[in-house]
């Protein structure tokens, strides 16, 4: 199919009222000055017209970039010179030459979207005339290979099944972003391969993400990959530590995260797939996979995916983002190196005090209650615990402070074999007060149902120049 | 045909590699499996006299018919009993 050195084309469809009204002036042109008329969807459209081009594969369409139908064309020396589109009279006469075109309709109609640039068609056609800009390896399956069971075998997966990955999904992720597609994000361990956003939006793909959650995993991967983080050790530990992502700001709520009721939980496609993109990044981009470099005794189920939103709207505080100096109203991924989670059941203290004697308790036992300082953790204060600080007009700096306190603890209860328990620290800690937590270690953030006084407490991994900081990055688009 | 785009660092080939021939059959058990052809025991026998005869533990088994594969209990048997498996192809 090749277009006209010199004349005049347009491209038009059935379903579109505008070319229909446009219909009788169509064909007036391709009477007096040879118009042809390429359609996208019903060949026999529009019948004013002796012979309309089948067009219904789209690829004059595509190559001739067609956004709006009709869109009227004049060719001179097989180059455009011109070009308009919807129906108006004025651009019409002027790019044809002609006057008095359509008399009997009105001045102006706008048109309607061309075929070629919905939404899964411009990828497909991107990937039939191979310009889709894509850079990586291209697997081709078998005829009778079963998708699902090919990314099994080819060690892709954490387990569960995978999105395929095809260039027409990996495409209508990278519309997600407005970054390079090519841009380093970073380097992933243990391979310490390069993270490109393609890559990155590969895995976000099989992991089961939108494509509006993707700036969200950007930031997750830049963020871990941060040299404090310390990924690698993150990954390598037999200990059970995986990478929790604390979502803050607007995108919480553009792309539908959970904060509420079971935030922590199954259930939500946000908060379950950006976590397993993550994940699926150290895995395939870096290498790392249990029972090889990740040494982990046993691990935690947030190691599929672990990602929540902090419920700001809910809350009497500042959100964790903000206290972590990124402006109100920015969006932010903060990471932390974690365990599970451990509950924090206390439904009888109804004033301050008490509850936040009854935290620390919690908090002292992470790790062993014979070791400190351990190391860092998050504690997720649930709505009605939330209340009962708020109704004290206990601050967040104050419930910091309050908690702090309440976890200094004597040396003699941590020296080996004190409480009978082997594990411990030196006889040298006898005399002095410990605290649990290095300064800043600790992190409360505020999420879940309205209903439960149950809090959480997701204890981390060493913390500190031994181990791993927490990270905050803010999410670009 | 499906194609997807590879999302790992791209430093493996695209096609898994076998697993590596060990180096020695010391300590390893090693299964002999009669696909049920004919004289397909005769050749099992006697590899099984020389590899008993180098001390090699060895482990026999027969698929029902060679016209099918091998029913999932016995893949999962030899799988979890021997280290590698010789099978006589055809006779």
């Amino acid at each position: 199919m090749t277009l006209p050195q010199d004349g005049l084309i347009a491209v038009v469809k059935r379903d579109c009222p505008t070319c229909v009204l446009a219909a009788p002036v169509l064909g007036e042109l391709a009477r007096r000055r040879g118009l042809q008329v390429y359609t996208q969807d019903d060949p026999g459209f529009p019948e004013t017209v002796p012979e309309p081009i089948d067009d219904t594969a789209l690829d004059i369409s595509y190559h001739l970039k067609i956004e709006i139908v009709p869109t009227l064309i004049r060719l001179e020396n097989g180059r455009e010179v011109a070009r308009t589109y919807g129906w108006d009279r004025g651009e019409w006469e002027r790019l044809t030459g002609l006057a008095g075109l359509g008399s009997g309709l009105p001045e102006s109609r706008p048109g309607c979207g061309a075929k070629n640039i919905e939404p899964g068609t411009i990828e497909r056609l991107k990937v039939r005339f191979n310009e889709t800009g894509l850079k990586s390896r291209r697997i081709e399956l078998g005829e009778d290979e079963d998708e699902e069971e090919a990314m099994f075998a080819r060690g892709w997966s954490d387990g569960l099944p995978l999105v395929p990955p095809t260039e027409e999904r990996v495409l209508r992720m990278l519309d997600g972003t407005s970054r390079d597609p090519q841009e380093v994000i970073g380097l992933v361990p243990p391979a310490l391969a390069a993270a490109t956003v393609e890559k990155i939006a590969i895995n976000a793909v099989m992991a089961g993400c939108k494509p509006e959650y993707l700036p969200v995993v950007l930031a997750a991967v830049e963020a871990v990959l941060d040299e404090p983080f310390a990924m690698h050790g993150v990954l390598a530990t037999t200990q059970f530590a995986a990478p929790v992502v604390v979502v803050n700001g607007p995108v919480r709520r553009q792309i539908g995260m959970n904060a509420k009721g079971n935030a922590l939980g199954q259930g939500n496609r946000a908060n379950s797939s950006i976590g397993r993109a993550l994940q699926l990044v150290i895995r395939n981009i870096g290498e790392g996979r249990p029972q090889e470099v990740d040494r982990a005794t046993l691990g935690n189920p947030g190691k599929l995916g672990y990602c929540f939103a902090e419920d700001e709207e809910g809350s009497c505080w500042e959100p964790l983002s903000v206290e972590r100096g990124v402006k109100p109203g920015v969006s932010a991924v903060t990471v932390f190196a974690g365990f599970g989670l451990q509950g924090v059941v206390d439904q009888k203290s109804r004033d301050p005090e008490s509850l936040a004697r009854s935290m620390a308790e919690s908090l002292k036992a992470i790790q062993s209650v014979k070791l400190a300082p351990a190391c860092d953790a998050i504690l997720v204060v649930c709505p009605e615990h939330e209340r009962t600080f708020r109704n004290a007009g206990w601050s967040k700096t104050r419930l910091y402070e309050e908690l702090y306190q309440l976890c200094e603890i004597p040396g003699e209860e941590l020296v080996a074999g004190a409480k009978g328990i082997a594990e411990g620290g030196p006889a040298s800690l006898a005399g002095k007060t410990v605290n649990k937590f290095r300064p800043g270690g600790l992190l409360i953030v505020r999420a879940g149902g309205g209903a439960g006084m149950f809090s959480g407490i997701i204890g981390g991994w060493s913390s500190g120049a031994r181990g791993s900081v927490p990270v905050t990055k803010e999410v670009r688009p | 045909m499906t194609v997807l785009l590879d999302p790992t660092s791209e430093r493996s080939p695209t096609v898994r590699a076998r697993l590596p021939r060990p180096a020695r059959l010391d300590g390893l058990v090693i299964g002999l499996l009669d696909i049920a052809k004919p004289r397909g025991d005769v050749f099992l026998d006697r590899l099984e006299e020389r590899l008993t005869e180098r001390g090699i533990a060895v482990k026999r088994y027969k698929k029902p018919t060679n016209a099918r594969t091998a029913p999932l209990p016995l893949q999962q048997q030899i799988a979890t009993e021997v280290n590698l498996v010789v099978e006589g192809l055809s006779d």
